[in-house]
């Protein structure tokens, strides 16, 4: 029961920080240093054209009045109108998203499955050759930028080695699965076609990887610290003199209780994930919403950008709010 | 001299503190290695007008793409110029987005979380509710928003990832603050007639510099993955800027024929960002009052 | 005579540290016997926690290593043991309760998980008969309620409760001796006392072994038959409760002693031991205490003493009592 107040007092917090949001997103579209009317309607829109899209966007408005009428957009779903392609933005990103969501669950995936083991053996062996390795390579994950990464893997696998594809979801000799939820992994597999599901994994490793390898770094890094402190605690002291195994000693009482800070932390290094996606997209042209923001960029695209920005801090304010409510479940002493 | 006399005696204290912190990091292996490595790269960037072998916008045609060679220590880009040359007058601007992004987000941030931390009340409230705002951005995100309103450029980028960085510097030294509010010198100079402004300066401050110290360090190497970013997507510093991210931007194009265009200039990244992460965590491990003793 | 339940013989332990090898015992050697509550003193720093650590083997390789002797539990050297061997006896035959309460216990499982734990690694039953064994645990405990405690969390139990919760849990399994690491130090001076009766009361029951480990005399005198004094490492004393108090024979004993202010005699000051508890990275030569006695000889500097009988069951670490006398 405690778990469902401390929700509900969570979400009530986060109506005063989505509208902080909404207004910094709107004060970074409307009240910048240039002409926001010409911003939106391009660089090479006629004189008419912007004068026409200033009046109705009611530019000429006062801006609380426009920050009003924006918000109402966008509860009615309008994010604008993409330059580009004179679609609303809403539409596109919908397009875009399902190739992000997969990329972005199968860094997590890898991360976890990669990471938690990682940091627990760091810290249970630490100071011998194992936990030295991986330090050195989660200090070369906190500091590495994503995209050359990227390009080096590329050099190596699809260049070099020529294991791996270089781009794109799927080979551009077959179409795509029969969208029912619009991850090629899942698709592909009740779509019963083995080859098809092969080749989508083929060109999802690369990408995978490499979004999650920094991201991969902060957990084995949290992991490794918090299981530390853990297992310096008097409790464990005590599961030992009581005869416990020191498996379990590790498994059940100090994973647990550095979960606790682990998750915390892992949660809000979502961020680099959201952010290295737009990097990683890019390298590998992974028609996501990452890659569709930098080719806004490119164009100046600014109701997409906007756009996309919203929705990623959404997205972000979402999961940390998943985050704290695990954090909640995990921890006895929350709620009360 | 009798002032340098009063000045050693009054922070004869500070002074000793400083001493064994320099003792502590000699003898601390991650603090030398990070430390050697920043300073390697800022020699670099301090002395690349007369340490560069070629001038870095001279164009040489029919050197273009020219692989690693005696000449050319790491190669040509597609107007003849020379890599190396361009890495090291890279490595000014580099270090010079980090310097200012440190200086405007550490300054603002500390003052504001100083302030938040010691008033408390609404204004506490307040500033955190703004900061939690910024920090629901993904921070690579909100920089590319913000460096897209302000258009592309150096100095816009400075300002979009130094307004990232804010929240960082304000939550740490808030948390801080609120633990300084507390202690007794505190009341002491208060009752003694001390304003309220006075005391943030010179007492509330003064005493989370040393976690403002590391967190500056490890802001750095943050900000020139971010500032580089940024290059690369087409934001910040703009081509021919011999700017890290946007020399592998440009070297993409190059990169299945001519692999040593993209792949010098990221590896300076790594290794500048790896020697600031080492040297702040070391710095943490030194400056933590529990070590010390 | 019987043999004794525990006996450690010429136990050396080092530290191995930054500042230097920290030598925390030497040569330390006590016994105790089948249903006796042994009381082992000192102040802190004297290594008494250290000792105690090392009966269940706990002392964490490195910093420390057992650089010496043999701890023997009915004849088996514990020092020799496997680690199955080991795990076997923890809690099951030598339990152990620590010092703090507030963190002994693991947060984020309930008392019942952690005790059953316990009970269902040793006596093997299932989960039901363990949470009746476990709630009988806690009804000897003198804790209310003792379902509804074992769906608790340790945080929502007072220091005194908690530190009931782990009496419990380390008698579930019957053990043969219980070594208490100053179990009532961190509790109140009322809880102390309600603690201390349950304790006493259980183990007398149940006819377990208690090395009681403490720096408060009174609690020695209140619950202990025999006492081992400890400084700097090293065992100094070791006597009935009665005859110690009554007629101390080492220095270091008689002063602690003296430090005690009493509500009978008239006294000025207070009696304190001069000097300090030297470092045991370079402790003094010979005996430890010498820099401090008011007693010393040429000897003290150059030569540890052994233990001296001064009466057939009291034993003496000083010169004093020794050939020189």
């Amino acid at each position: 029961m405690h778990l469902l107040s401390y929700l509900v007092k969570r979400l009530l917090y986060l109506v005063p920080v989505l509208l902080g949001v909404t207004l910094l997103v709107f004060v970074i579209s409307h009240a910048i240093p240039g002409d926001p009317a010409r911003m939106m309607a391009g660089q090479k829109a006629s004189r008419e054209a912007v004068e026409n899209l200033r009046r109705s966007m009611g530019l000429d408005r006062p801006l609380p009045e426009q920050y009003g009428r924006y918000l109402w957009g966008l509860f009615q779903g309008d994010l604008g109108v993409s330059i580009r392609n004179q679609r609303p933005v809403l539409d596109d990103i919908k397009d875009f998203f399902p190739a992000t969501l997969e990329l972005t669950l199968a860094s997590m995936v890898l991360c976890l499955g990669v990471g938690l083991p990682l940091g627990i053996l760091s810290a249970v062996y630490r100071n011998r050759p194992l936990d030295h390795v991986s330090r050195v390579f989660s200090v070369c994950g906190v500091s590495m930028p994503v995209f050359w990464l990227g390009l080096m893997l590329l050099l190596l696998f699809y260049r070099n080695l020529q294991w791996l594809p270089g781009s794109g979801r799927l080979d551009v000799t077959l179409a795509p699965p029969v969208h029912v939820t619009g991850l090629y992994l899942v698709d592909t597999l009740l779509e019963g076609d083995g080859r098809k599901f092969l080749n989508a994994l083929s060109h999802i490793v690369l990408p995978a990887f490499c979004l999650s390898y920094v991201y991969l770094a902060i957990v084995t890094r949290i992991v490794r610290s918090s299981m530390i402190a853990v297992m310096e605690q008097d409790f464990v002291v005590t599961a030992r003199a009581n005869g416990i195994a020191e498996s379990v000693v590790v498994l059940k009482h100090c994973l647990k209780n550095s979960l606790i800070p682990t998750v915390t932390i892992a949660g809000l290094s979502m961020g680099e994930l959201l952010g290295g996606a737009i990097l990683t997209e890019t390298i590998f042209g992974w028609p996501g919403m990452g890659k569709y923001v930098v080719d806004s960029v490119n164009f100046l695209d600014f109701p997409a950008i906007m756009g996309f920005t919203l929705v990623a801090s959404l997205g972000y304010v979402m999961i940390n709010l998943v985050v704290d409510l695990v954090y909640a479940f995990l921890n006895p002493q929350i709620g009360y | 001299m009798a002032s340098w006399q009063r000045f050693k005696r009054e922070h004869q204290w500070r002074i000793r503190e400083l001493l064994f912190t320099l003792c502590l990091m000699r003898r601390n292996p991650s603090a030398v290695a990070g430390l050697a490595i920043i300073a390697v790269m800022a020699a670099m960037a301090l002395l690349a007008p007369w340490l560069a072998p070629c001038d870095p916008v001279r164009i040489s045609l029919s050197e273009r793409l020219s692989p690693p060679s005696s000449a050319h220590l790491f190669g040509t880009d597609e107007l003849g110029r020379d890599i190396l040359s361009r890495i090291m007058h890279g490595a000014r601007i580099s270090l010079r987005i980090g310097v200012m992004v440190v200086s405007i987000a550490g300054g603002l941030g500390t003052f504001l979380g100083a302030v938040s931390g010691y008033f408390g009340g609404r204004l506490d409230n307040f500033i955190m509710r703004c900061m939690d705002v910024v920090l629901s951005f993904p921070p690579l995100v909100l920089a590319m928003a913000l460096a897209a309103a302000l258009g592309p450029g150096l100095n816009n980028a400075v300002m979009a990832v130094a307004f990232v960085m804010i929240p960082k510097f304000a939550r740490l030294v808030r948390g801080e603050a609120l633990a300084v509010r507390q202690k007794p010198f505190i009341s002491a100079a208060r009752v003694s007639g001390a304003g309220d402004l006075w005391i943030v300066f010179h007492h509330v401050v003064p005493n989370c510099i040393s976690s403002v110290i590391v967190l500056a360090t490890l802001v750095l190497g943050d900000t020139i993955l971010v500032a580089s970013s940024l290059s690369f997507i087409g934001l910040g510093a703009q081509p021919p800027s011999p700017e890290w991210g946007a020399m592998i931007s440009v070297g993409r194009k190059f990169l299945m024929d001519q692999w040593w265009y993209a792949t010098f200039p990221g590896l300076f990244i790594l290794t500048t960002v790896i020697g600031f992460n080492i040297f702040g965590d070391a710095l943490r491990d030194i400056l933590d009052p529990r070590i010390r003793r | 005579m019987s043999e004794p339940l525990l006996s450690i013989e010429n136990l050396s332990v080092r530290f191995f540290t930054y500042q230097g090898v920290v030598r925390a015992l030497e040569g330390v050697s006590l016994h105790v016997e089948p249903g006796e509550v042994l009381g082992l003193v000192g102040e802190t720093g004297c290594g008494k926690s250290v000792l105690a650590r090392c009966v269940l083997r706990l002392v964490q390789d490195p910093p420390g290593r057992i650089t010496g002797g043999r701890i023997l539990f009915k004849g088996e050297d514990l020092l020799k043991a496997s680690r199955k061997r080991l795990r076997q006896v923890r809690g099951n035959d030598i339990s152990m309760i620590f010092q703090e309460p507030m963190t002994s216990l693991d947060p984020v499982f309930t008392v019942g998980n952690q005790m059953a734990e316990v009970v269902r690694l040793h006596q093997r039953v299932d989960r039901r008969t363990a949470a009746k064994i476990c709630a009988g645990m806690l009804e000897q405990v003198r804790m209310p309620d003792p379902f509804a405690v074992l769906r608790k969390y340790p945080h929502e139990l007072s220091g005194g409760m908690r530190q009931r919760v782990m009496i419990a849990m380390e008698l579930s399994c019957n053990p043969a001796l219980l070594v208490a690491d100053e179990p009532t130090t961190a509790l109140d001076v009322t809880v102390q006392a309600q603690v201390l009766a349950i304790l006493d009361e259980l183990t007398r029951k149940r006819g377990a072994s208690v090395l009681f480990i403490t720096h408060d005399l009174g609690v020695v005198a209140q619950l202990c038959n025999r006492a081992t004094v400890m400084y700097a490492g090293r065992i100094v004393e070791t006597a009935p409760v009665e005859r110690l108090f009554d007629s101390p024979a080492h220095p270091y004993t008689k002063g602690l002693l003296e430090a005690v202010p009493t509500l009978e005699e008239d006294r000025e000051e207070l009696a304190a031991i001069p000097g300090m508890v030297p470092g045991l990275v370079e402790p003094p030569g010979g005996c430890r205490f010498h820099p401090r006695c008011g007693r010393v000889m040429p000897a003290c500097s150059r030569r540890v003493p052994e233990l001296f009988r001064v009466r057939p069951d009291h034993f003496v670490a000083c010169h004093l009592y020794g050939a020189e006398a």
